[in-house]
């Protein structure tokens, strides 16, 4: 390979991870959450609630770090009034999850009308000294900003917190069984807004990747389906953290090979293309699912169903 | 140990207990007095208040009035974590388990215990040592027996160390001997002075394993008594406040003729990620015979009734057959038409539309045979007058036709869920765990009225778990375990304990197990 080639590769796969990484959040956020037996659908709605409340603390010149809190707490608020709905008012999920994402559309374009147009300056890389520098994976792994950094350490620190830690396991049992998680003593509600504030959190930090760093600007829906391209990794993922993970990246990188397909000038219409991702996330769900077996086995038994503690 | 007790305050003393539910005053008043070392028996029927009193005093639910004393101290047990800080330990009639988790994880969120899993394993294996109760702390809950599920329950209660354990119908899932080995266990922990509060309306084992006893009827306290120095009919007296009279057994053995329905190498894959297959099953009922399939839940019984209505359809048409018509590959309708009535295991959801009127709920089986329908149209006034016979002839306490299902008691809805499908007078009746859940008053009712069917000359097939079901009306048991079906013994030659062991998965007499894993008996 030439010079040249290295370096498009190297660039090719960098682009890749960006455009992996606000799915890498919205997933492992609503992982967590389904795994608790709490099935939030409004992702989409979340993640422009935190792109625009992100975008908006940026473009008032307040800094990327409150501009990131500012997107997590966007989403998190989100996340709270389906609790609120949801969980305390015991109201049918589904219906809820949906509302929340129109919701979240619309009022992200009302918020965001007056920022439409206007620039920030993209959240800066931070290479790492000596690793950016190798060759091909170097400027994908280690030359991106910081959110990009987080999104890698967050699949492992949550399967080590789901799998290994006293409050994963709470958390599982509760999505496993909150009858019998209530009859043990657990606060089933209070495990559950937890969980609900954290998917919440971290689809408003995907959202905050979208507006700071991926497409620094605020457009209108520029979350465009990513929300629920999430919600389907997480079923693909048969609700493991490390397979999420898996799942964003080949939705990231058949995303990114399509968009280099169309430069190429293959001979077909761009709009075919632009399908791509969306066809192999959904083939691969479907292989992925014929074995019914290991989907009941990992799917937490109590998702979506509403808990009434009977005092 | 009588003597170095009485001087020490009780144990427990739950005084006035009150709980209201919406509709329903599930205790009314209650006193409960549990001496330390006392293996103290709880009585009633279903609705009688029992469970509701042992929620209360685990902390799960929290009491309207009334005091509750632990070590003659006033105490609040406010969660059930404060119940298991006092020394309170809770083994739960439907497991409290996490199917997908391994033992030592259901352990570990079952006792608060925050050591790491391996050293909680240790101490598991620790304490199922000392007690006899085998178990493993990797294995996920969903591959264990029921026996073995109830293990772990035991197990996590003693981890904690209680002075009181409460047991809620320990043994209606096991196997007699099964029930023995627990027997032995339940000794030992009254042996080293803890109290025990014994829930369950099996007035046998009561009366061999508790040294007092607490009587519920309608949610009040209906009388305290020495089990020991009862019998089984005055015990039931107190719980039931009339005599009941158990039903007469079917008199003779039917004349062996053509048999009604014959299972012909019945076959099937599970459809359930933890369910069994049913491997080969066969056998033959006759017209007049009530014919008993026992077995420990989960062990292809389920798999077996659905093949048997035609919710799921035999790979070949011979495998099922009614008098001598290949059904295995119709659907529940057309079998119906052949003559077969199916009362299934759940009676909500599968048996009745809960939230649907008692009337309508007829038309889900006797559309076609009643007579109410009428070129695509519903006669709802045949619907409705079938109900009302139904509702009158096996005596069901409901507000009447519009009643919903959902409305109705467990054995008021299975009384009439059975009436319905007697009425259609079925040439073969098949029936899962008809009295499960019921209480004694209308299970005496359902079944005196499917002996009543079998002498007019159908043949009956019941699945249950409950043993003394089984041997009361039935001519001949076969048991199931694994997906296999033992052959058929005639009751008359044959005891509970034969019947208990093939539970166990021993098919051959002379001791070779063929399931994996079971305990042998003490």
């Amino acid at each position: 390979m030439s010079d040249a080639e290295l370096i498009t590769l190297s660039a090719i796969l960098a682009a890749m991870v960006r455009a992996a990484t606000p799915l890498a959040f919205a997933a492992l956020g609503e992982l967590v959450t389904e795994r608790a037996g709490v099935l939030n659908l409004g992702l989409e709605g979340m993640m422009l609630m935190g792109a625009v409340a992100a975008f908006g603390t940026a473009h008032a010149g307040w800094g990327y770090a409150p501009a990131i809190a500012a997107g997590a707490a966007a989403g998190a608020a989100m996340a709270a009034l389906f609790g609120l709905l949801a969980l305390t008012l015991r109201a049918n999920q589904v219906a809820c999850g949906l509302a929340l994402s129109i919701f979240g559309v619309g009022l992200s374009a009302f918020l965001g009308k007056s920022l439409i147009g206007s620039p920030v300056t993209a959240l800066p890389a931070l290479p790492v000294p000596g690793l950016a520098e190798i060759p091909v994976i170097g400027a994908a792994l280690f030359d991106q900003d910081i959110l990009v950094y987080a999104s890698f350490l967050a699949a492992p620190a949550l399967h080590w917190f789901l799998f290994k830690s006293r409050r994963g396991l709470i958390l599982r049992a509760v999505g496993e069984n909150h009858d019998a998680a209530h009859a043990i003593g657990y606060g089933v509600l209070r495990v559950r807004y937890a969980a609900v504030l954290f998917g919440g959190a971290m689809s408003g930090l995907a959202g905050a990747y979208l507006s700071l760093a991926y497409t620094p600007m605020w457009v209108e829906n520029m979350s465009s389906g990513r929300g629920w391209i999430a919600l389907a990794l997480v079923v693909f993922a048969t609700w493991r953290p490390s397979r999420a993970i898996l799942g964003a990246y080949l939705f990231g990188g058949v995303t990114i090979l399509q968009l280099h397909a169309q430069s190429w000038g293959i001979g077909v219409p761009s709009q075919a293309l632009a399908m791509l991702p969306y066809l192999a996330t959904v083939a691969v769900l479907v292989l992925i699912s014929r074995d019914e077996t290991k989907i009941k086995l990992n799917a937490p038994a109590c998702l979506g169903k509403v808990f009434h503690s009977g005092r | 140990m009588t003597v170095s007790v009485s001087a020490a305050p009780p144990r427990l003393v739950m005084r006035g207990i009150v709980k209201r539910f919406p509709g329903c005053l599930a205790n009314d008043g209650i006193d409960l007095v549990v001496e330390a070392g006392q293996c103290h028996a709880l009585l009633g029927e279903n609705g009688a208040g029992k469970s509701t009193l042992v929620k209360i005093a685990s902390g799960v639910l929290s009491a309207d009035a009334g005091e509750i004393f632990w070590e003659g101290a006033p105490a609040a047990i406010g969660s059930p974590a404060a119940a298991r800080a006092l020394g309170i330990g809770m083994v739960f009639q439907h497991f409290s388990l996490f199917e997908s988790m391994t033992v030592a994880e259901n352990v570990a969120l079952g006792t608060g215990d925050p050591s790491p899993l391996p050293a909680l394993a240790a101490r598991i294996a620790e304490v199922s040592a000392r007690y006899g109760l085998a178990l493993d702390p990797q294995r996920r809950i969903a591959d264990l027996s029921v026996g073995e599920r109830q293990r772990v329950e035991i197990v996590r209660a003693l981890l904690q160390d209680p002075k009181l354990l409460i047991m809620d119908e320990p043994t209606s899932v096991l196997t007699p001997q099964e029930a023995q080995s627990l027997f032995g266990v339940l000794r030992r922990l009254v042996a080293e002075g803890r109290s025990i509060l014994y829930i369950s309306h099996k007035l046998a084992e009561i009366r061999i394993l508790c040294t007092a006893a607490t009587v519920l009827r309608g949610g009040r306290v209906a009388g305290t008594c020495d089990p020991r120095e009862e019998t089984a009919a005055s015990l039931g007296r107190m719980m039931i406040g009339a005599d009941f009279a158990p039903p007469a057994r079917a008199a003779a053995a039917p004349a062996p003729g053509e048999p009604r329905l014959v299972v012909d190498r019945l076959s099937m894959a599970p459809e359930m990620p933890f369910a069994p297959a049913l491997d080969a099953v066969s056998l033959a009922v006759h017209p007049g015979e009530i014919f008993g399939i026992a077995g420990v839940a989960g062990n292809g019984q389920a798999e077996l009734l659905r093949a048997l209505s035609g919710e799921s359809l035999a790979a070949v048409a011979e495998a099922v057959r009614i008098d001598g018509v290949a059904v295995g590959h119709l659907g529940p309708r057309r079998r119906r038409a052949c003559g077969m009535g199916f009362v299934p295991e759940e009676r909500l959801g599968r048996g009745a539309v809960p939230d649907m009127s008692l009337a309508d709920n007829t038309l889900l089986s006797a559309s076609r045979s009643e007579g109410m329908l009428s070129r695509g149209l519903i006669r709802f006034a045949r619907a409705r007058q079938f109900a009302e016979t139904v509702i009158g002839t096996f005596h069901v306490a409901a507000a009447g036709p519009d009643a919903a299902a959902r409305s109705l008691s467990g054995g008021n809805l299975q009384k009439f869920i059975v009436g319905r499908e007697i009425l259609q007078k079925p040439r073969l009746l098949i029936v899962g765990q008809p009295t499960w859940g019921v209480d004694a008053g209308a299970a005496a009712a359902i079944h005196r009225d499917l002996i009543a069917l079998a002498q007019e000359g159908a043949a009956v097939l019941v699945v249950s778990q409950d043993l003394d079901e089984l041997f009361s009306i039935c001519d001949r048991i076969a048991v199931m375990c694994q997906g296999r079906l033992s052959a058929a013994r005639p009751v008359r030659a044959t005891t509970v304990e034969e019947v208990g062991m093939l539970m166990g998965g021993v098919f051959h007499l002379d001791g070779t197990a063929e399931g994996p894993g079971h305990a042998p008996a003490p």
